[in-house]
């Protein structure tokens, strides 16, 4: 009995444990005032992790993107402007850091190749369009042809 | 002309296939530098083995330099390490260490247990250094010429194999450089 109560206790337990936990990196920055806090967690949404490729500086767990955080969070507290951060993780680490790419010679074909793509297809769907002749669909049948047609309908009686 | 038209969507796919096809063997981990071309970083950091001893750029030495970005944490560090001790008893060039984001003990024990194959290594607990090299992650090697410019950033382990296509013939070509800079 002892035992069944005890296998009890530690199934339910199971479940009251089962309490789903996020690993989501937490600083505890503090901030003078809302916009500077509001101005962090924009640009750590904008600025790409460089180690873990696929996450920005505010979802990455990785020790260089806390250090990257906290430089984030000093160059606010120096009072730099957004486009002066951005600047200089650029300089260190690339353009790859951004998530959103400038716009310049080498990213040309990123911001407008899909505009000029999708022209492209509309000029070539309009040069089609218009090769083809319409469609006559209201051409008489031939005698013979309504004949046939009426042979048809009969057998499907 | 129609004929040409036809095969259009043909020449298209191909020609979208080379490009993912040639995608599939691109390492997206390895980005370029920077700070290529750029002068090294100004810095003062103690050192690893003596936390009152500050170094600073000027404590490089003249000449070819390489600095090796290296933490405990890292495993691929220590598959290059043997090679790294190696390296040092080169008299071409002068290698440093950068331990990054690391505790101290740890890697005095490392120091002292598999060789010191540095002249120093700068301690960097807080990553400042290598946040200005760009460094995201271990092993990290730079080359620094003779004129403290930034010539290379190497990801990755180095060995005999590495060393000779990667570094061998940059650092042959710095030692050219010289050679033309003294005529």
């Amino acid at each position: 009995m002892l035992h069944k109560v005890i296998v009890l206790a530690l199934f339910s337990l199971l479940f009251i444990s089962n309490v789903p936990v996020y690993a989501s990196p937490v600083d505890t920055y503090e901030f003078q005032n809302e916009v500077t806090k509001t101005r962090f967690n924009a640009l750590t949404k904008e600025l790409r992790c460089p180690k873990c490729q696929n996450q920005n500086l505010a979802d990455s767990n990785s020790p260089i993107a806390a250090d990257l955080r906290r430089e984030v969070y000093e160059l606010l507290q120096q009072g730099k402007a957004d486009i002066e951060i951005v600047d200089f993780m650029v300089k260190r680490y690339g353009d790859f850091v951004l998530y959103r790419p400038r716009v310049s010679s080498l990213t040309y074909v990123l911001w407008f190749g899909p505009a000029l793509l999708l022209l492209f297809g509309v000029i070539i769907v309009i040069v089609i369009l218009r090769k083809k002749p319409a469609v006559q669909s209201e051409q008489a049948l031939s005698a013979e042809q309504k004949n046939q047609l009426n042979n048809i309908l009969k057998d499907k009686e | 002309m129609n004929k040409v038209i036809r095969f259009l969507p043909l020449v298209l796919f191909v020609a979208l296939g080379i490009v993912l096809f040639r995608g599939l063997s691109l390492d997206p981990t390895s980005l370029p530098s920077a700070l290529i071309g750029k002068p090294f970083p100004e810095f003062s950091l103690a050192v690893v083995n003596d936390a009152q001893r500050t170094v600073t750029k000027a404590d490089l030495k003249s000449g070819i330099k390489l600095v090796n970005v290296w933490g405990t944490w890292c495993p691929s560090c220590r598959v290059e390490h043997s090679f790294l001790l190696e390296l040092s008893k080169s008299k071409r060039f002068s290698l440093y260490g950068l331990n990054y984001d690391d505790e101290r003990g740890l890697a005095q024990q490392w120091l002292a247990r598999l060789g010191d194959p540095y002249e120093f290594s700068a301690f960097d607990e807080q990553g400042k250094l290598s946040m200005n090299l760009g460094v995201y992650a271990a092993p990290e090697t730079f080359v620094v010429d003779d004129l403290g410019i930034i010539r290379k950033r190497f990801a990755g382990p180095i060995d005999a194999r590495v060393w000779r296509r990667e570094f061998e013939p940059l650092i042959i070509q710095i030692e050219k450089e010289r050679k033309q800079r003294s005529n």
